[in-house]
């Protein structure tokens, strides 16, 4: 068994009346890459930033690098990098001065300090922006820089709240390799994320939050295999009638809505025997079948089989709708 | 001694050298108060000034030199008083949750911003005595070296004091305010009376009782009590009366103005700690 870095039991976090974070537990482990997923609003950035020590712990116990996060919140600083979700910069401050100003705030000697920003703004590919005020840096270099003062102490986790997000894919996957690196190096990392593609490919374990609860948790292929082995989409001239019918089938796990006119079917067997058999059942019952697409399943579809919705980023409106659609 | 403070004090100096345009404007503008509000007024005091007779053995300073006093003591408090305005922006859009977050006790937050108060400060004080005694302010008259290095060391002393209470005041509006507008207002709100009733541009003694109380009590008063009494004397003429300042007074007054540092400080230092940045 791997050593804990993180250990969280039974926390809660209220604003006023809105519970945010109700009753969540999980474990990171020494060396792993672990995610929180979940929708805008969901707990995740709160329940970071109570680990990281921005917010009064309430209800709960929380250890992490083997400290009561109640009663050593000092050490437990020293021992964590923090990249947050917002930019967290001083737009007249050059990269060099950011990344001094930052280990002088945790102590570092001078000589570490020196050396420790030489390393790093090569790691993140900012050599040449060195000396230049963060005011004209791209939103990528600024989180590049961001995730380079996250590392000046050599912390034991790394917290990482949307790292990526608003970049372009190739700096996403330019900032996937530092991750992995830094990984590799032996520091834990701790990230939320809206791109399940990216908690897919990065992440050793991933947990699902929704409405301040951690809905499931696991490794990814864990996680997809939980869906079934295929995922058949289909649409048909009668969606209810289908519904029913394959309702009706032993190797059938479920039957959702997807769009406007599909269904989406979650089987227990191999799809590419399967199908032909649903097939037929629904002609024998008078359904015709107008168009029909099989998969494997996707992170995607372990989001939407357990939030009830695929995640979006198109702000407040469209998260009321799914929210009093919900429940 | 955890001295992280000096890291906060550090970055506040690099954004004060960077900002050429304000730091400049902020160098140049007590001058021109002295220049024009200055000579202005003084033009037509001194004449009314010079119809009252002499009294033998006391100095008679014009009204630039009486004034000169004030404009130090406005410039600080005008600069201490946005000192904790960068803590503001540093909340709504900077670096104040990373500081927040690092393994460092609040109190250092505080003391940098209060000693980089002081650094600016005495850098303007400087700068306005230059300027002053360039336009024949009669500052240290008749004064030895020694004497001269005295009470400059005695000027600083004051304007440090009086800079660390208002820039932990600044301090602890900025943190909570949630616009800088809001913060403005506050700001015009405090310096108005602050700098009207005291003792900076005219004598307190003809005042209205109530305006006397308010004016004894306010910390600019005692600081441009301090700095005459340095840079003047401790008796002197000027607009046609007699200013007397004695040990005593000068003693009361660096007391008041350090009594009313520490409870800003005190002020700011429980609001930094309550502070939630997230
Ligand atoms: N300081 C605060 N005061 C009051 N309510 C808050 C505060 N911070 C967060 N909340 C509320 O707590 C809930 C959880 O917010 P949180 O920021 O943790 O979500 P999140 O999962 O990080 O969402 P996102 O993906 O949009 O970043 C939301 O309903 C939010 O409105
Ligand atoms: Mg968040």
């Amino acid at each position: 068994m791997q050593e804990e870095v993180i250990r969280v039991d039974g926390l809660s976090h209220r604003f006023d009346d809105l519970i945010a974070v109700d009753n969540v537990s999980f474990r990171v482990h020494s060396g792993e890459v672990f995610s929180f997923l979940g929708p805008n609003g969901a707990g995740k950035s709160t329940v970071i930033n109570v680990l990281t020590t921005l917010l009064p712990i309430q209800e709960g116990e929380v250890v992490i690098a083997g400290r009561d996060l109640r009663r050593e919140p000092d050490r437990i600083r020293e021992a964590i990098g923090i990249v947050f979700q917002e930019v967290t910069l001083d737009r007249d401050m050059t990269v060099a001065e950011t990344l001094e100003f930052h280990g002088r705030l945790y102590g570092l000697p001078r000589a570490e300090r020196r050396e420790r920003v030489d390393e790093l703004v090569t790691l993140v590919e900012l050599e040449a922006k060195r000396d230049v005020l963060i005011k004209y840096l791209s939103g990528g270099m600024k989180r590049r820089l961001e995730i380079a003062r996250g590392l000046m102490t050599r912390p034991t986790v790394l917290f990482l709240d949307e790292p990526t997000i608003g970049l372009d894919p190739q700096t996403r996957s330019r900032m996937w390799d530092y991750l992995r690196g830094v990984n590799k190096e032996g520091t834990t990392i701790f990230l939320t994320t809206h791109y399940m593609d990216e908690a897919d490919q990065l992440s050793n374990r991933i947990a699902i939050m929704d409405n301040g609860r951690i809905i499931t948790e696991g490794r990814p292929y864990q996680l997809k295999n939980a869906l079934g082995q295929d995922l058949i989409y289909l649409e048909t001239d009668d969606n209810g009638r289908t519904q029913t019918v394959l309702g009706t089938q032993p190797s059938v796990t479920g039957v959702r809505r997807k769009g406007a006119a599909g269904l989406l079917v979650t089987i227990s067997e191999d799809g590419t025997r399967i199908l032909p058999r649903l097939l037929e059942t629904l002609r024998l019952d008078g359904v015709t079948v107008t168009g029909i697409n099989m998969k494997k399943p996707s992170m995607d579809d372990v989001f939407m089989h357990h939030t009830g919705r695929e995640i979006r980023d198109e702000g407040p409106e469209s998260f009321g709708a799914v929210r009093s659609r919900r429940r | 001694m955890d001295r992280r403070f000096l890291t906060v004090y550090w970055r506040d100096m690099l954004r004060y050298v960077r900002f050429r345009a304000l730091l400049f404007s902020s160098l140049v503008q007590p001058a021109l108060w002295l220049a024009f509000f200055g000579i202005a007024m003084s033009s037509s005091f001194d004449a009314i000034a010079s119809q009252v007779p002499t009294v033998p053995g006391i100095p008679r300073v014009g009204y630039l030199t009486f004034m000169c006093a004030g404009v130090i003591s406005m410039t600080t408090l005008f600069t201490s008083l946005f000192g904790g305005m960068s803590l503001l922006f540093d909340k709504n859009w900077g670096l104040l949750r990373e500081v927040m977050a690092a393994p460092m006790a609040r109190s250092n937050i505080v003391l940098g911003m209060g000693l980089s108060g002081i650094t600016k400060s005495c850098i303007q004080a400087g700068i306005i005595l230059l300027f002053g005694l360039l336009l024949g302010v009669r500052f240290f008259d008749g004064y030895s070296p020694f004497q001269t290095v005295i009470a400059i060391v005695g000027i600083l002393g004051f304007v440090s004091v009086f800079a660390l209470g208002f820039v932990f005041l600044s301090a602890a509006i900025a943190l909570s305010m949630e616009s800088p507008e809001g913060m403005q207002g506050i700001m015009t709100l405090l310096t108005m009376p602050i700098f009207f009733a005291s003792n900076a541009l005219y004598p307190i003694e003809a005042f209205p009782p109530v305006l006397q109380m308010v004016s004894a009590i306010n910390p600019l008063t005692h600081m441009v009590t301090g700095i005459r009494y340095f840079a003047i004397g401790p008796e002197f003429s000027a607009i046609g009366r007699t200013f007397t300042y004695s040990t005593t007074d000068l003693m009361v007054s660096f007391g008041a103005l350090c009594l009313f540092a520490a409870i800003t400080f005190a002020l700011a230092l429980y609001r930094v700690r309550v502070a939630r940045i997230t």
